[in-house]
C-alpha cells in the first residue's frame, strides 16, 4: 500500500512536495504545470469555509474555490482525472475533518481511494481523534499523514507517530500557514529529534516560498512542501496562473534535487 | 449509551467525548496546549484556594448571588404557571459571560499565561474578558468580525475603554464565526504566552465541561434560592442556546432531578423551514468545527453556512457539545423561536416587570409566553434572563421602525 509515496521517498534525492488547492483556477492545468515543473508529489487542498490552520493566502484560495462553486465531488473529480493523468505521482488530500466527514468516513475513504489518492492530511483531527477518520483510511489502504510540530514534545511524539503512514509532516513554526519562516538550525535540530523516533521520510513545511530555503532544508530532509508561495501564483494570476506555477516550481525542484 | 446511565451529570468521558459529541479536533500545535490547559484546570479544581478566589471575586466583584425573581404581572398576564426569572442580568457587565471569564482568567494566571486572547459576537463576551483583563492587568485582543464591530460600536467602544485591542477580523464572513478562526490562528501562532478565553461551552475539550462548571453557579445558586423560597423544586427550567453556556450554567445542576423539565431555546430567525435562521440542534446536523463535534449549520458537503438571528449572541452556526448529547439522549427539550416572537417577549417583559432584557433571553421569554399558559397555577416555570437589554435598544428601535 501506497506505494507512489513509499517509492517516491525511496529516491535519493530530496523530493519536492506542492500544495494548491482544488477549484482555484483551472486545477487540471495548474496541477500539470507543478508536475511538469519537477514536483514529486502533490498535495491537493480540499477548501473549507473555516480553514483555522490557514494564513490569509490559503484562507484566500479557499474562499475564491468555494466562490467558484467547488464540490466535494468535483475535488474528487480532480483527483482522478490526475490520477488517470499522472499514474505514477503521489497524490495526497489535505484539509479539514468537517467536508471529509461529511457523509462518514468510509464513503470518503471509499471514494479517494477510487480517485486514486494516496494519503489524506486533515488537520484537525489529531491522532487523539484518529478514529474520526484514520480506520477508514487505513482499510482502503489510503495513508494517513500526520503532522508533527514545534509543540510536539518528546513524550507526545509516540503518539503521533503510532499510526502515522506514508511521511511525516514536519511543521516547522509553532502557526499558520504563509507566515513565517523558521529558523534553519532549528528545522535541523528538529528533523534530526523526528529522525530518532521514525523510519517514516520526513517532509518539512510552512513558510518556504524560496528555492534558497527549499534548498537549505532538503539537505536535512527528505521532502519540502511548498504550498501558500504557489497558493499566491493562483491568486494573482488566474487563468495564466500555470506558466508562473511552473517557472517557481522548476526552481524549487532544481533546488530541492540538487540539494545533496 | 454511556457508561453512567444513572446520572446526567458526569460527562463528559476522559477524552472529552459527551457520547458521540464534544472531543478535540485541533491541530497538532494546539494539541499539547489543550492537554496542558485541561491538567492545570483538574489541579485548579482540586484546590480549595482556587475555588475561594472564584466565589470571593463572584460575590465582591461580579455581584452574586444574582436575585431569583417572581414575576407577578407577567405571571398574571401568562395565566398560567408561576413565571420567575434568575437575574443574571444583574451582574457586573450585564450578562452570565463574566462567571466564566472570572474562572478562567484565574487560570490563565495560575498556568503563568501573560496575555489573553477572545472572540467574540455581539461584544458581550469581549466585553466581559476585557474587564477581567483590566481588573488583573492583563494585555487583553479581542477578534471580532468586521461585520459585528460595525453593528456593535457601543461594545466595541466599552471594550476600548477598558483596554482591549478590538481586532476587527475580514476574512470570510466576518461574523463571529470567523472571529473564532482568527482567534484560533492567534493561538497557534502564540502558545508560550497567550490564553484564549473561550465565550461559551464548546471548542476542543476540556473548554466545554470547564466552562458549564464556571456557569453551574447560576444553576447551583437557582436550586438553592427555589428551594429556600418555595420549598420545592421548579417544574420546568428554560433558557435560551446560541453556543449554550448559560442554558448548561441553569441545567447541569438540575439534570438529575428527574421531575424538572428543561427547555433550551435556539433562535429561528426569520423560520426554521429557510435558512435564515441559527438553530444549529432544530435545523443543523452533526460535524467538526471549532475543535469539536456537535450540530452545525452546514451544506451536503459540509461547509459551514452563515446563521441568522436578530441577536447577534446567538448568530452562530454552532452549539456546545453537551447540548447536542442532551438533545440525543432526550434529557432536554430544544425549540426555537424567531425574530418576531423574540421582539415581542422583548415587550412584553419591558411592559409587564420593568425589566429591559437582552434580545438573547428575549428568545426565551418568548418561549416561556407560549408554555407557561398551558401549565397548571401551581407549577414553576424558572427562566434565565442572562442579559440585559442596554445594548440592544439600537437593534429593537430599527425593528420597531423608531428613529433614535
Amino acid at each position: 500500500m501506497t506505494n507512489r509515496l513509499s517509492t517516491t521517498f525511496a529516491a535519493p534525492r530530496p523530493s519536492l512536495v506542492c500544495f494548491i488547492t482544488a477549484g482555484d483556477g483551472d486545477t487540471a492545468a495548474n496541477l500539470d504545470a507543478l508536475v511538469e515543473a519537477g514536483a514529486d508529489v502533490i498535495e491537493l487542498g480540499m477548501p473549507f469555509t473555516d480553514p483555522m490552520a490557514d494564513g490569509p493566502a490559503i484562507q484566500a484560495a479557499n474562499l475564491r474555490s468555494l466562490g467558484a462553486g467547488t464540490t466535494t465531488a468535483d475535488v474528487l473529480r480532480y483527483a482522478s482525472e490526475f490520477r488517470a493523468r499522472h499514474p505514477n505521482v503521489p497524490l495526497v488530500l489535505m484539509g479539514y475533518a468537517n467536508p471529509m466527514v461529511r457523509r462518514g468516513p468510509e464513503w470518503f475513504a471509499e471514494a479517494a481511494a477510487a480517485a486514486g489518492v494516496d494519503g489524506v492530511i486533515c488537520v484537525d483531527i489529531p491522532p487523539e481523534e484518529d478514529d474520526a477518520l484514520g480506520p477508514a483510511l487505513r482499510v482502503k489502504g489510503i495513508a494517513p499523514i500526520r503532522l508533527a510540530t514545534p509543540t510536539t514534545d518528546a513524550a507526545r511524539l509516540p503518539q503521533v507517530l503510532a499510526g502515522s503512514e506514508g511521511f511525516l509532516y514536519y511543521v516547522s513554526v509553532a502557526g499558520i500557514t504563509g507566515k513565517q519562516q523558521a529558523v534553519q538550525a532549528s528545522i535541523e535540530e528538529a528533523v534530526a529529534r523526528l529522525k530518532q523516533s521514525t523510519d517514516l521520510p520526513i517532509a518539512v513545511g510552512f513558510g518556504v516560498r524560496t528555492p534558497e530555503q527549499a534548498a537549505a532544508i532538503a539537505r536535512v530532509a527528505d521532502g519540502v512542501v511548498v504550498g501558500s508561495a504557489l497558493v499566491e501564483i493562483c491568486g494573482e494570476y488566474g487563468a495564466d496562473a500555470p506558466q508562473h506555477l511552473k517557472t517557481l516550481t522548476a526552481a524549487l525542484a532544481e533546488a530541492v534535487h540538487k540539494a545533496r | 449509551m454511556n457508561t453512567h446511565p444513572n446520572s446526567f451529570r458526569t460527562q463528559p468521558d476522559d477524552r472529552g467525548h459527551f457520547g458521540q459529541f464534544g472531543g478535540r479536533y485541533v491541530a497538532e500545535t494546539l494539541m499539547p496546549l489543550v492537554l496542558d490547559l485541561e491538567r492545570e484546570y483538574r489541579k485548579a479544581q482540586a484546590d480549595p484556594a482556587f475555588a475561594a478566589e472564584f466565589d470571593d471575586l463572584l460575590e465582591h466583584y461580579v455581584g452574586r448571588p444574582s436575585p431569583l425573581y417572581f414575576a407577578p404581572r407577567l405571571t398574571e398576564e401568562l395565566g398560567g404557571a408561576q413565571v420567575w426569572f434568575k437575574r443574571d442580568e444583574l451582574n457586573h457587565t450585564g450578562a452570565h459571560k463574566i462567571n466564566n471569564c472570572i474562572g478562567q482568567i484565574l487560570l490563565a494566571m495560575r498556568m503563568g499565561k501573560t496575555r489573553i486572547i477572545a472572540e467574540t459576537g455581539a461584544g458581550q463576551h469581549g466585553v466581559a474578558t476585557a474587564t477581567v483583563c483590566a481588573r488583573f492587568g492583563l494585555p487583553c485582543v479581542i477578534y471580532m468580525g468586521a461585520e459585528d464591530v460595525a453593528r456593535q460600536s457601543p461594545n466595541v467602544f466599552r471594550m476600548k475603554l477598558l483596554g482591549a485591542e478590538v481586532i476587527p477580523v475580514t476574512s470570510g464572513g466576518a461574523t463571529l464565526k470567523d472571529a473564532m478562526n482568527e482567534g484560533l490562528r492567534d493561538w497557534v501562532a502564540n502558545v508560550h504566552d497567550t490564553f484564549y478565553i473561550i465565550g461559551t461551552a464548546a471548542g476542543p475539550h476540556p473548554y466545554p465541561e470547564m466552562v458549564r462548571n464556571f456557569q453551574s453557579v447560576i444553576g447551583t445558586e437557582a436550586r438553592a434560592q427555589m428551594l429556600s423560597r418555595t420549598g420545592r423544586l421548579p417544574d420546568l427550567l428554560v433558557a435560551c442556546i446560541g453556543g449554550g453556556s448559560n442554558a448548561l450554567g441553569l441545567f447541569h445542576p438540575f439534570l438529575d432531578d428527574a421531575d424538572v423539565k428543561m427547555l433550551g431555546v435556539e433562535a429561528a430567525g426569520h423560520g426554521l423551514d429557510g435558512d435564515q435562521h441559527a438553530a444549529s440542534l432544530l435545523g443543523g446536523s452533526p460535524g467538526v468545527l471549532h475543535g469539536n463535534r456537535t450540530y452545525l449549520l452546514q451544506d451536503e458537503d459540509g461547509q459551514i453556512t452563515e446563521g441568522h438571528s436578530i441577536s447577534a449572541g446567538l448568530d452562530y452556526p454552532g452549539i456546545g457539545p453537551e447540548h447536542a448529547w442532551l438533545k440525543e439522549s432526550g434529557r432536554v427539550d430544544y425549540t426555537a423561536v424567531t425574530d418576531d416572537e423574540a421582539l415581542e417577549g422583548f415587550q412584553l417583559l419591558c411592559r409587564t416587570e420593568g425589566i429591559i432584557p437582552a434580545l438573547e433571553p428575549s428568545h426565551a421569554i418568548a418561549a416561556v409566553a407560549k408554555v407557561a399558559p398551558t401549565m397548571p397555577k401551581d407549577s414553576i416555570v424558572l427562566m434565565n434572563l442572562c442579559g440585559r437589554g442596554d445594548k440592544d435598544i439600537f437593534t429593537v428601535a430599527e425593528k420597531l421602525g423608531v428613529e433614535l
